[in-house]
């Protein structure tokens, strides 16, 4: 195996090792807890009082347009990564070309601001 | 043959793949638990109390020591419980994708020339990528409880969170133009053997050179664990805690361990990217002391960066919402956009 796929499994093996921190210590709280089931342990909580109407309600519409927001600027940072790391290589040429991406994208974020969608109401 | 040659010795002596993996996972697997009691104990007890002019906890163990593991030992001891209308799944499933965004992190970061999981090429790229997973957790918790309070404030913790990754890899990204690569230990070496302005008596730790990266990085970094000032997502005294309320025993706990945990790991991040990492600017980086050296010198640099965060963290009240939403989008964006521009002129004309 390529020293490159090594690297890679050993991220595969710390993702069980989280798992398996997380099934061990349930495992283990499972030898010492009690179980002594009463309906009134699993309603919803709710301050105290009996839950009114559904737990899934409905919620601001702001956090879907910062989600779309955050898309564009996501796809962004992952265009600039492989720039920054070549950048000595390109020279002005490459400034220029970013300094023109970042200069668009900067646009949208201004029409976003101007739009007023960045105010939380 | 003298002591200092047996340990290089040692420390050269190839070792199996599988026997070096299990190693590895070994000492991660223990020093994620040790860094969040670390972290608990000495800022979120000690430090906190002594701000507020009190001990904090005195009674168990010398000074309260052991309060954390005592409060484990509480913890294991709860009964599990799942609410009626929760989706049972997701729910169980929520706490493992936190904690599996937390260990993640650590595979790449260096603690020496060889005392590293996995040196990744991509790997600055890699640690932001899997910090922002814990995401996907928190907004399954959110859901899955079914209950109001988490569900805004599983809301309000992905609205956050995505709002302040953002400025996280914007503000990283002066760093990788100064370096010229990804891999963190070349940063690190980036940082040892550079120069300032021609001068290289310390090196170039890049916060000297990138203070605005390093600025929007720790505001971010505390955005990102929903810390005060930015704990809308779990403010206690309007959502009782937000997506961790249906939460008990050993589940709670993993939220908790991966916060800290997390926040050890971006400690360790900002030290690696911008004060250095576990080099000195002098001596051979190559030297096989640095393996013993470098996670003291790590460690070091984790508690300062950590302490700087738990300041903050005590000293702030709260953000609204629009006020934390404002200072991601209107403030530190356009600014870290800035700074990579500024950062790029430098590089091509200097």
């Amino acid at each position: 195996m390529s020293e490159f796929l090594r690297d890679y499994l050993l991220v595969a093996l710390f993702l069980m090792l989280a798992g398996a921190l997380v099934f061990g210590m349930l495992g283990l709280g499972s030898l010492l807890r009690p179980s002594r089931p009463q309906p009134q342990k699993y309603i919803t909580y709710e301050s105290g009082v009996d839950p009114v109407g559904l737990g899934w309600s409905q919620s601001n519409i702001r956090y879907y347009v910062f989600a779309l927001l955050f898309v564009m600027f996501d796809v962004e940072a992952v265009f600039i990564f492989p720039w920054a790391t070549r950048l000595e290589a390109y020279g002005t040429f490459g400034l220029v070309e970013m300094a023109i991406f970042i200069f668009i994208l900067a646009l949208g974020l201004v029409y976003a601001w101007r739009k007023g969608v960045l105010r939380w109401i | 043959m003298t002591g200092a040659t047996a340990v290089s010795g040692l420390l050269a002596a190839e070792v199996p793949y599988w026997a070096s993996s299990i190693i590895k996972l070994g000492v991660v697997a223990l020093v994620v638990p040790t860094a969040a009691l670390i972290l608990g104990y000495v800022f979120l007890m000690k430090m906190m109390s002594f701000m507020q002019s009190r001990l904090g906890p005195m009674e168990a163990g010398p000074y309260g020591t052991l309060q954390l593991l005592a409060d484990g030992l509480k913890f294991l001891q709860k009964e599990d419980i799942f609410p009626d209308k929760a989706d049972r799944t997701v729910f169980a499933l929520a706490p493992l994708v936190v904690l599996i965004s937390t260990f993640l992190i650590y595979v790449v970061i260096p603690a020496g020339p060889d005392a590293v999981v996995a040196q990744l090429d991509v790997g600055v790229f890699y640690a932001l990528a899997v910090s922002s997973l814990s995401v996907v957790g928190i907004l399954m918790a959110g859901w899955a409880s079914a209950n109001k309070y988490a569900l805004m404030g599983g809301l309000r913790a992905a609205g956050q969170l995505i709002a302040y990754e953002l400025p996280l890899v914007l503000a990283v990204m002066g760093v990788v133009i100064q370096a010229g690569t990804l891999d963190l230990q070349k940063i690190v070496s980036a940082q040892a053997t550079g120069e300032i302005f021609g001068w290289g008596g310390i090196g170039n730790p890049f916060i000297l050179t990138q203070f605005a990266g390093f600025f929007i990085f720790l505001v971010a970094v505390q955005a990102e664990l929903t810390q005060p000032p930015f704990d809308m997502p779990v403010a206690e005294s309007e959502i009782v805690g937000g997506y961790q309320v249906e939460y008990t025993g050993f589940r709670f706990l993993f939220f908790f361990m991966g916060e800290f945990g997390t926040a050890f790991a971006f400690g360790a991040l900002a030290s690696v990217l911008f004060l250095g990492g576990w080099a000195l600017p002098w001596g051979d980086l190559g030297h096989w002391g640095f393996n013993i050296a470098g996670p003291v010198i790590m460690l070091v640099k984790v508690l300062a960066v950590s302490a700087l965060i738990f300041w903050f963290r005590f000293t702030y009240p709260r953000l609204r919402e629009d006020q934390l939403q404002r200072l991601a989008w209107k403030f530190l964006i356009p600014l870290s956009l800035v700074n990579i521009v500024v950062t790029g002129v430098f590089k091509v004309v200097l």
